[in-house]
């Protein structure tokens, strides 16, 4: 009985710990989704972002300045895809795939220059963790979150941030609204440009703080191509999320569980490879059972909006 | 004096010139008709004035002072709105969230929802406008839309109100509400300019119609009682138009060639069609008179295979036909031939050519396709040949449908399906977004059939053309066959009293109360 | 219908409108600014571009080369210009000839006693049949729950590959250290038309392939009802168009030149399967396929550039301290640059305003 009871709470504990990367990456889609903006690059912007954490910590030998450098390079990936969908018009999913190829050959090409290594860098300061005070002394609570990163605790933030964003500020409504109809948002005046790129901005530097938290919040070092689709799950989890940011994180966790449960069977007598197609089998499987949410897709997403007297 | 001048207003797209040297002049508190066929620039000319479009040059002056409009935004500042023909409104959020959007109140940075609505419900009242500020617009009526969107225009302290095409999507007593509310909204001083192709609304509402005719004023008249729509649908098309159409009945027996029996139509429990019951005769015309959004569109769908009956049969040829084998392709196989109420949706593929589209929904057949092959050859003699035929205007059949007026579009459209010898023709809004001079075409051609022994369903939210064209009339409301009777029998007002649900007296008594 | 202006003469305008240009032009600007990033690197891009160019046609046997690496790319970008006339996003081409490769080297390998005129079709069967119902797989799954085709195919890319590696690892594992299949039968080999290179005649199956498909979608029945749903896909449904059917089809058409790829691969370079195998190839045929403007003309041109450029590449990082993966950089930029001619648009224009206001003397 306390065997189930250890395995159950050291699945939880990997579930919240390993959802992490991916919950954010989901965070930051589901609000550049819902202003309309499809962002395929998440995948290369945690890439980027867990390089850059890596470096920033590298070369300040300091944690935070390193997800500070993560979180800028997040914010210019963001607005790379931004002008190039928003300003330029070029397709969503285009944008996207340019991004992850370029993050892809960037990141290598970058280790081989700052680290003089093909595969991956040297370790770097990187987050350690925390105790959370008074968890500590409840007996099943303190093996699932008694020690937790920093970044579980921003991931909350980011959390109740993107949500009272939305939901509770005009900036948010209007978001919302153009999303689901831009054009009716510009006819009333509204900035339609200004907002889509704030939200895509967001969603990099949120993305980036996923891929931050791969590399300095988890194994302390950048290794070639190390998102291995996090990020296109990502994508998987804001449609299960019902574009929703509670629903984002909670679809997060479903992954988390089932990485979790991965690694546990890896030990085990399984074949690894079988194993390591867990995780994507279970995005598919999960893809049925969004089907049935009666969140639907903001209207406009993927739509490129011309303002007065363009095109 | 004078609340809108435009003066000189010329507006050059790429390779059309929208606006030539058009003046405008709209006093002070009048209505004011902008009168054109679609595609002469009305649109255009009042997108310059709301600032979507600069105009290439002229000037414009509000209320005596002259102004350069960048944006809607500055548009707005000087006191001018716009009510869009489709309408601008965001469907899953609520009336008072898209009343206040771009002005919404807040309170310590936040959106304050309960301001909004009390906001909303005074200027309602004020107006005379009935909204609920609570509903979700996704669940509110096409009339009641309208209303939200001038509430718009209203809560932005419009004093000049453009509307476009307003009565477009109205039922008649709509059309009452609306003009109520319009002659209100004048008599607080409110100035409103309507862009519009219907002649007898121009002669009720308006004070003062200018008309526009290929991007130029023809004529600007003060509207007085002794003007008929003759004179301004001459002026619209610069010659003379006839009005009517020749019909006489068609002698012989009728047989029902298509019909309906008890069918219905059921999704997410709400009945769309509800056991409705029709019969399209030969050599008649089926007229189904009702409001948008009452089934018409699950009428077309069931008949042309493109949705399924929950209950009830589809009759074809005398059989009932089974209805897993019910699909677009078996329906255009049994020469049911389908005009779509929305042909740039499901009429035509815009990037293929004139040829291709003739073809489409027969292009498996010979002698345009063999064992999967297409043959070019006797694709294009056809296409020409049809194309000719039935008056495309166009450069070649390779042109792209896309780069085709409206008229022609439609056209095309029409060429398909009669070239085809079909027995059932279900035209669906066969003349909307069509110049009048192809309305006349279609309507001939739409009677031809007829007497050449075609039974034919026609859909239209025109009550003239449905009134005019049809031998029978059946009025849809909320998937029910409410009423039917032959078309000689119907008045616009009894009909439009039906197409809402009421019967003529109860109408009668409403009116009254108002 | 308002008047229409007269647009006389050659004009800017209209250029920027031409595909085929705007297409040369991207190229360029991405060799440019691969250069440029190339240059705050360190490197030199003259070096870099010119061990590239000799890396790709400095000799026969360079050529060669190019040419072999280009052959798979070919289907690559087949296959995904394909399923983009057809109004589908295949994203899942990796997977896809991973999933032709597998079966025909097997069929390849374990299938004895035929002559090459049975054996080699045989094989080409096997890898379309493979690569086909994966792809299709992901068609019927967009069917059934309505879910973007591009996280399918993407989700699909990794459980081929990671079923791939098992069936290289366990069942079907040659002995050696290598993780790979059983070498095939020679009766199954492509000839190799340049000695000691990539170079075969699958070369000639890929170029076959895009004739094909030019004709299967300019002069077929398929090929019309494909084109239909791409720009409309419910003027097609009311056409009489099966659009659930003809996706399958355009997924499995789509999947089969993935898979064909796969299996000249193997017949011809490795004869054999091997992990890794197919690295890149699915991303570089998006970018092929929108650099060639889903066209069966440009895909064949384009998939000939990026052989150049990949070839070129291992030849770069042989001969200069430049990485190779600098190639993927050039990749994403000619993504970016071709897919938003937005970009290249403004810039002409920019310069023809320059041009104009001088004549204005403004």
């Amino acid at each position: 009985m306390g065997d189930v009871l250890s395995i159950a709470t050291s699945l939880i504990a990997g579930s919240i710990r390993v959802s992490i990367p991916i919950a954010f990456a989901a965070l930051g889609g589901t609000l550049s989704e819902r202003s309309g903006i499809i962002n395929m690059g998440l995948e290369g912007t945690m890439l980027m972002g867990a390089f850059f954490g890596v470096v920033g910590s590298y070369y300040s030998q300091n944690v935070w300045i390193g997800l500070l450098v993560a979180m800028l390079a997040g914010a210019l990936v963001g607005l790379l895809h931004g002008v190039l969908t928003i300003k330029f018009k070029c397709e969503h999913v285009l944008a996207g795939v340019g991004i992850n190829v370029l993050a892809s050959g960037l990141t290598v090409v970058l280790l081989q220059m700052i680290f003089n290594a093909k595969g991956k860098s040297c370790e770097v300061p990187s987050f350690s963790m925390i105790t959370i005070p008074g968890i500590n002394q409840i007996p099943v609570l303190k093996d699932i979150i008694g020690q937790v990163s920093p970044m579980l605790i921003l991931l909350v933030i980011s959390i109740v941030g993107v949500w009272f964003l939305l939901y509770r500020t005009v900036f948010g409504l209007r978001a919302r609204v153009i999303g689901e109809n831009p054009e009716a948002a510009g006819s009333m005046g509204i900035n339609v440009y200004r907002t889509q790129y704030i939200c895509v901005i967001l969603c990099g530097i949120l993305a980036a703080m996923g891929g931050a938290y791969m590399s300095i919040g988890d194994i302390h070092l950048f290794s070639r191509d190390m998102v291995a689709g996090r990020g296109f799950i990502a994508m998987a989890v804001v449609i299960f999320g019902g574009w929703h940011p509670v629903g984002a994180y909670l679809g997060s966790l479903l992954f988390g569980l089932a990485q979790s449960m991965q690694y546990r069977l890896q030990s085990g007598s399984i074949p690894p490879q079988l194993v390591q197609m867990l995780p994507y089998v279970m995005t598919l499987v999960v893809l049925v059972f969004a089907r049935g949410s009666k969140h639907r897709a903001p209207a406009a997403e993927g739509r490129h909006y011309y303002a007065k007297g363009e095109q | 004096m004078y609340a809108v001048e435009m003066h000189g207003i010329t507006k050059q797209f790429k390779n059309v010139l929208a606006n030539s040297n058009v003046e405008l002049m709209v006093k002070r508190g009048e209505i004011h008709s902008l009168l054109g066929e679609n595609g002469a620039g009305k649109s255009t000319l009042m997108n310059i004035l709301y600032g979507m479009y600069a105009p290439t040059s002229g000037q414009i002056i509000v209320q005596g002072q002259p102004v350069v409009i960048e944006n809607p935004l500055k548009a707005i500042s000087l006191g001018i709105a716009m009510v869009h023909q489709h309408f601008m409104l965001i469907e899953p959020l609520t009336v008072a969230e898209n009343v206040v959007l771009g002005y919404e109140p807040k309170k310590r940075g936040c959106f304050d929802m309960k301001k909004a609505v009390e906001e909303v419900n005074t200027l309602a009242d004020q107006y005379g406008l009935h909204v609920d500020a609570h509903e979700k617009v996704e669940n509110l009526s096409v009339g009641t839309k309208q209303r939200v969107e001038i509430l718009k225009a209203l809560y932005r302290k419009a004093d000049i109100l453009i509307l476009d095409e307003p009565t477009a999507v109205l039922t008649p007593q709509e059309v009452s509400d609306l003009f109520r509310v319009l002659r209100k909204l004048k008599e607080s001083g409110k100035t409103i300019i309507i862009i519009t192709h219907k002649l007898k609304e121009t002669l009720e509402l308006a004070d003062t119609v200018t008309v526009l005719r290929k991007g130029q004023v023809i004529s600007s008249l003060p509207v007085t009682k002794e003007m008929d729509q003759a004179q301004l649908a001459e002026l619209m098309v610069g010659r003379i138009v006839s009005l009517e159409t020749e019909k006489k009945p068609v002698p012989g027996e009728h047989e029902v060639v298509m019909a309906l029996q008890n069918a219905t139509l059921t999704r997410d429990k709400r009945n769309l069609l509800d056991d409705v019951n029709l019969e399209i005769r030969s050599g008649e015309i089926l007229g189904i008179a009702g409001v948008e959004g009452n089934g018409q569109t699950e009428l077309i769908d069931v008949l042309t295979g493109l949705q399924r009956l929950t209950g009830g049969h589809v009759v074809l040829g005398g059989k009932q036909l089974p209805a897993h084998r019910i699909t677009p392709r078996f329906m255009l196989e049994a020469h049911v031939g389908h005009i779509p109420e929305d042909r740039g949706k499901r009429g035509f593929v815009p990037g293929f050519t004139i040829a291709e589209n003739i073809v489409l929904g027969y292009h498996r057949n010979k002698p345009f396709a063999k064992h999967g092959i297409i043959n070019r050859k006797a694709r294009d003699e056809f296409a020409n040949r049809v194309a000719k035929q039935y008056d495309v205007r166009m450069d070649s059949i390779n042109d792209t449908v896309g780069s085709l007026s409206g008229g022609n579009q439609q056209k095309v459209i029409i060429g398909r399906v009669f070239a085809q010898d079909p027995r059932v023709i279900i035209a669906a809004q066969p003349t909307r977004g069509v110049d009048i001079g192809a309305i006349e075409y279609i309507h001939s051609e739409l009677v031809k059939m007829r007497d050449a022994g075609k039974a034919v369903l026609l859909i239209s939210a025109d009550l003239d053309e449905l009134m005019r064209l049809s031998d029978k009339i059946a009025v849809l409301y909320d998937g029910r066959i409410v009423d039917r009777r032959d078309a000689s029998e119907y008045d616009e007002r009894t009909l439009g009293a039906l197409m809402t649900g009421h019967t003529p007296e109860s109408m009668e008594k409403e009116v009254k109360q108002a | 219908m308002t008047q229409k202006t007269q647009k006389k003469g050659f004009s800017l305008e209209k250029l920027t409108q031409n595909t085929v240009f705007l297409s040369v032009i991207s190229l360029i600007l991405s060799l440019l600014v691969a250069g440029l990033v190339m240059m705050i690197a360190g490197y030199s891009p003259i070096e870099g571009y010119s061990a590239m160019f000799t890396g790709a046609f400095g000799s026969v046997d360079n050529i060669a080369q190019t040419l072999g690496t280009a052959t798979p790319l070919i289907f690559a970008g087949l296959a995904m210009a394909f399923a983009a006339r057809g109004g589908m996003f295949n994203i899942g081409i990796e997977g896809q000839i991973i999933a032709g490769a597998m079966p025909a080297a097997l069929v390849g390998a374990y299938c004895s006693g035929l002559p090459w005129f049975i054996h080699v079709p045989l094989c080409f069967v096997a890898g379309m049949i493979g690569g086909g119902l994966w792809a299709m797989l992901a068609g019927f799954l967009k069917n059934k729950l309505r879910v973007s085709e591009v996280i399918l195919t993407i989700m699909l890319n990794y459980v081929m590959q990671y079923l791939a590696e098992y069936l290289a690892n366990y069942q079907f594992k040659a002995e050696g250290m290598l993780v790979r299949t059983e070498t095939i039968l020679p009766s199954a080999e492509l000839p190799t038309l340049i000695p000691y290179s990539r170079l075969t005649t699958g070369i000639f199956v890929a170029l076959a392939f895009a004739v094909f498909v030019w004709w299967f979608l300019s002069r077929t029945t398929p090929g019309y009802q494909m084109r239909a749903i791409a720009q409309n896909p419910y003027a097609a449904e009311a056409g009489g168009i099966n659009i659930a059917r003809m996706n399958l089809l355009t997924m499995f058409l789509s999947g089969a030149l993935a898979g064909m790829g796969g299996a000249v691969e193997v017949m011809g370079v490795h004869h054999y399967f091997i992990v890794n195998m197919t690295s890149g190839y699915g991303f570089d045929g998006v970018a092929i396929a929108v650099m060639g403007n889903n066209t069966p003309l440009g895909t064949v041109i384009s998939a000939l550039i990026f052989g150049a450029l990949r070839a070129g590449s291992t030849s770069m990082n042989r001969m200069t301290s430049i990485p190779g993966e600098f190639i993927q950089v050039l990749q994403a930029l000619v993504i970016i640059f071709v897919s938003t001619p937005g970009i290249v648009r403004a810039l002409l224009r920019r310069r023809s305003f320059k041009k104009n206001d001088q004549k204005k003397g403004a």
